[in-house]
């Protein structure tokens, strides 16, 4: 797999550069231009991110090369793992039911009642 | 000059406290008898060379273990003093802001510089025997990690006469901690004390997850790996995952209290809850990261001492992966009370009681491998003993407080107090002394002295069920946690609980009595098999040479040095001794640390230009480190003979 | 991948076992760097809409300012692949060229984020004007410094390159600084969506 990289011509680069820029594109109009619902386009552009985030790692990175490879990806998912955790689980567990719902912060939850944090 | 007297006298040092005067002369003195020493018996360039600027895993570890006993002390003084308040009603032994300030330098000192330096200590000595390697993966980023810690340790520490110690709880919850409530450098010392040891923690974290997974001996496959290794492997992956999340929550109320942002402020429309939830994102994963290689340290030393193999490897280790994973999904168990929706508190119920399971299969393979065992009882094996039914109250009581509904009762109540401190004391400590005693031999080249040992453990082990026992109660009784005076009604349980403290005590000035009198009495150990072991660190001599092996063996199973013992094997195979290749020493680390430490002092008293030179100092420190291309040196052959043949008294 | 375990072959960066362990070594320490980066993306999140009196992100991001910053980081995550390359490929001018190039667009970047900064401020969101914009700074700025830090990095590296030329030590060393910038770029894409794309959209 390193034997490639002593070739002249840098293929998984310049399809990997060109990746990101149409993809950077697609997420920009998406978000601005294409009139979807808020949710739809939150969603679609976050895929469009991790997408992005995996050319650099596989692409540019080269994180399977060596007998690390395993351990590199292994490292990488667990990451993203608690990344997600920490990202999620921080807005779920601080917005609802906890959230004095602020303007702008898109939160329709039900709301708990407050009266409990009294204890 | 004469604004910069008064500026000491009232702000810079602690005034006005007897105790705290007693505490500074006696810091002078030994600061003097120190140096007296060092300098009469001509022992500085000695202390840099073998100790300041070592990169050697082994001296590394001793150095954690030493600091990390001296932190255990200073928990321990203020543990005492707080019992001491609280034994009768009405006491004025401490005032209310003297107690909050004693509770929160408890808490952080014996989690944050006990107990993690405590096990990493350990880690250090014994994951590069316990694998075959020659040190660790990366032996600089080593010292740099134990100078980190140390000078973390430092800043802490001298807060109580220097500027005046954090008072907001070891949680450090704002906005109790923040500018508006809590003005002065004495919360930005938990801050940045916190800060420059989490650096070295995570650096650590880095060091013995390529240590374990790149260095093992040839034939050491993971599933033959010794079960402390394994565990050290699991925190060290829960370490690299939490502690940056501390990093930044620390950084962010850094910035809150000294450049004026609102993450946690009242004003702003920041959140102060936002402080809790960061928090604990760390710090449960934190309460695996000791507790974890303190299984670790029982199941070696229950395996050795009932001379059985371990019952359910396979399933201690996947017990352990799964908890680590849960680790990281179970944190608001600790704000319940927060007042977040039903479905997010039953969530974390739910996976909070499930860290039970793989908890419950660990004390069923520690039984397993009693079970029919030939058990000897010496010291190691009394506290793992100990440990199993401690453990079992403190888990039980665990998962009381993990149901969302009931936790609203025990919330911030002398129940939690037990509950932790019956898992942190019978699991992390008693797992702390098991291991120091079963691996005393291997580090120093003599036993501690069974009799005092055993002394010791009961006095330790009695006074510890007889001080937090009846914190249960208390709690049920409605005493409230971090309370500075307590009602007449709670009166004779809180006495029971001082003369639990005061036992605990007799058993740790014993424990550190032993020290001494082992080291001037202890029969020296000739060979390096001291307890009969099973792992490959008992295969070494003793001392262990700062190479560790002449010869690394080929691994063909678990419990290596079992099998090689079978086949009459040693780590010294004469044909086969080849130059070994080692790190130089190196003394950046340590400069390095002492400017970080000089910028963070800056930071804790908002000096920006002092925050701003120890910077400076630190990037010179990384930049010499880029230019330096040292290699290290070899070993010669001849000095490996000859090194291994005095050890082995001529054998082979 | 058995054959990538010979020490012997391959690029010089993986023929020694220190090199090896050094770039695993920074493979988990980005791993690290991930979770840090995930709890300022978290403290942004919990404190989007806490704009207070000042101004709401709406008003002051611009897409095109932020369309260019990005193509810039892009481009220079693209140019410091080519510079592996060539390193790969042995050729430590290729390298040292294709390197300067992408340090001139991480200038680029960093200038562009310091009048983005400024002209905020100017506009009434600084760190110290709201919740949100906290968040905002902290987790920007921290990502700057990071491309600040990286590129000090990679110009001790050039001097160090020009001094010894292409031996397992430097290509390790350089390699990791890739796998540094790289990373800074993931970090980026996700800047750009969750806190500019989004902030614009709600």
């Amino acid at each position: 797999m390193s034997s490639e990289h002593s070739e002249g011509f840098p293929k998984k680069h310049i399809v990997g550069f060109i990746a990101s820029i149409v993809l950077t594109i697609v997420a920009a109009w998406a978000a601005l231009s294409s009139g979807l619902p808020t949710p739809w386009i939150i969603t679609a552009i976050m895929v469009l991110a991790v997408i992005q985030a995996c050319i650099q790692l596989f692409m540019f990175m080269h994180m399977t090369e060596t007998d690390s490879g395993g351990i590199q990806v292994g490292n990488m998912l667990q990451a993203f793992f608690v990344a997600a955790v920490v990202v999620a689980g921080s807005i779920w567990t601080m917005s609802f039911g906890y959230s004095h719902n602020h303007d702008g912060g898109g939160n329709d939850a039900e709301m708990e009642n407050h009266e409990d944090m009294d204890h | 000059m004469e604004n910069f007297i008064n500026f000491l006298v009232d702000d810079f040092f602690v005034t006005g406290e007897p105790l705290i005067y007693g505490a500074m002369v006696s810091m002078a003195l030994v600061s003097i008898a120190i140096v007296f020493v060092l300098t009469y018996f001509k022992k500085w360039g000695y202390l840099w060379r073998e100790w300041l600027t070592t990169v050697d895993h082994k001296k590394i570890g001793i150095m954690y273990i030493i600091a990390a006993i001296a932190m255990l002390f200073r928990g321990g003084v203020d543990g005492l003093m707080m019992r001491i308040q609280l034994t009768l009603p009405g006491m004025e032994f401490l005032d209310s802001q003297h107690y909050n300030e004693v509770f929160t330098t408890h808490g952080t000192i014996m989690i944050i510089f006990m107990a993690m330096p405590f096990l990493i200590g350990l880690m250090n000595y014994i994951i590069p025997l316990q694998i075959g390697a020659r040190d660790v993966a990366f032996p600089f980023l080593n010292a740099v990690s134990f100078w980190s810690f140390a000078f973390g340790a430092l800043l802490f520490n001298i807060s109580f006469v220097i500027g005046g110690s954090p008072d907001a709880g070891w949680t450090n919850y704002a906005p109790m901690a923040g500018e508006n409530l809590n003005p002065g450098p004495s919360q930005n010392y938990y801050l940045m004390g916190l800060q420059v040891a989490g650096i070295g923690t995570l650096a650590t974290g880095i060091n013995f997850l390529v240590t374990i997974l790149k260095m093992r001996a040839p034939g050491m496959k993971m599933m033959r790996l010794p079960i402390f290794t394994w565990s050290s492997l699991i925190t060290s992956i829960i370490i690299v995952f939490a502690f940056p999340i501390l990093t930044v929550a620390l950084a962010l109320m850094t910035v809150d209290r000294i450049f004026g942002s609102h993450f946690f402020t009242l004003t702003g429309e920041g959140m102060p809850m936002m402080w809790a939830n960061l928090f604990w994102l760390w710090g449960h994963p934190e309460v695996y990261i000791v507790i974890l290689p303190a299984f670790g340290i029982f199941s070696e030393v229950i395996s050795t001492f009932a001379r059985k193999q371990l019952f359910g490897y396979k399933a201690m280790v996947i017990s352990m992966v799964i908890i680590a994973g849960l680790s990281f999904v179970v944190w608001v168990h600790h704000f319940f009370t927060m007042g977040s929706g039903a479905a997010v508190n039953s969530f974390f119920s739910v996976t909070t009681m499930l860290i039970a399971v793989p908890t419950g299969v660990k004390i069923f393979n520690w039984l397993g491998t009693m079970y029919k065992g030939r058990i000897r009882f010496d010291t190691p094996m009394l506290w793992s003993l100990a440990f199993i039914p401690c453990f079992v109250i403190g888990g039980v009581t665990g998962v009381m407080l993990a149901m969302a509904a009931a936790d609203y009762q025990y919330h911030n109540t002398y129940f939690l107090v037990a509950h932790f401190h019956y898992v942190l004391i019978a699991g992390t400590v008693f797992g702390c002394f098991a291991g120091l005693t079963f691996w005393y031999p291997k580090m120093f080249g003599h036993k501690m002295n069974e009799k005092l040992g055993k002394i010791s453990f009961w006095f330790f082990m009695i006074g510890f069920n007889v001080c937090f026992l009846p914190m249960y109660f208390l709690g049920f009784a409605g005493m409230p946690r971090r309370t500075y005076t307590i009602e007449p009604e709670w009166m004779p349980l809180s006495v029971t609980a001082s003369v639990g403290a005061a036992l605990m005590a007799i058993g740790f000035a014993v424990f550190v009595y032993n020290i001494y009198y082992s080291f001037r009495y202890s029969p020296r150990e000739t060979q390096g098999d001291a307890w009969d072991g099973r792992a490959l660190e008992w295969a070494t001599t003793t001392p262990v040479p700062y190479y560790n092996f002449a010869t690394v063996p080929k691994i063909e199973g678990p419990e290596a040095y079992w099998i090689m013992k079978s086949k009459g094997e040693t780590t010294y195979d004469k044909e086969k001794v080849e130059p070994i290749h080692m790190p130089s020493d190196s003394g950046i680390p340590f400069i390095m640390m002492a400017f970080m430490f000089v910028g963070s002092f800056g930071l804790v008293w908002e000096w920006i230009w002092m925050a701003i030179a120890g910077l400076i100092g630190v990037l010179v420190c990384m930049f010499i480190r880029s230019f330096d291309y040292d290699d290290g040196f070899h070993v010669s052959v001849e000095e490996i003979k000859e090194t291994e043949e005095k050890a082995r008294g001529g054998e082979k | 991948m058995s054959a990538d375990t010979d020490l012997t072959t391959g690029p010089l960066e993986y023929r020694s076992h220190e090199g090896r362990m050094n770039i695993l070594g920074f493979w988990i320490f980005i791993g690290a760097e991930v979770a840090l980066f995930s709890t300022l993306f978290a403290t942004y999140a919990v404190m989007f809409g806490r704009t207070g009196d000042s101004p709401v992100p709406a008003e002051l991001f611009e897409l095109p300012m932020v369309l260019i910053m990005t193509f810039l980081l892009l481009t220079s995550s693209f140019t410091c692949g080519i510079a592996i390359h060539e390193m790969r490929r042995g050729s430590l001018k290729g390298l040292l060229t294709w390197l300067a190039i992408t340090l001139v667009l991480g200038l680029g970047f960093l200038g562009f984020e310091i009048y983005e900064f400024v002209h905020y401020i100017h506009e009434g969101a600084s760190l110290q004007s709201s919740a949100f914009w906290s968040g905002f700074f902290l987790l920007t700025g921290t990502h700057g410094l990071h491309v600040l830090l990286g590129i000090s990095w990679a110009t001790l590296l050039i001097v160090q390159l020009r001094q010894r030329g292409l031996t397992p030590v430097t290509s390790r060393k350089m390699f990791i600084v890739g796998l540094y910038w790289h990373f800074l770029d993931v970090i980026w894409i996700f800047i750009f969506t969750s806190v500019y794309l989004i902030g614009m959209v709600v």
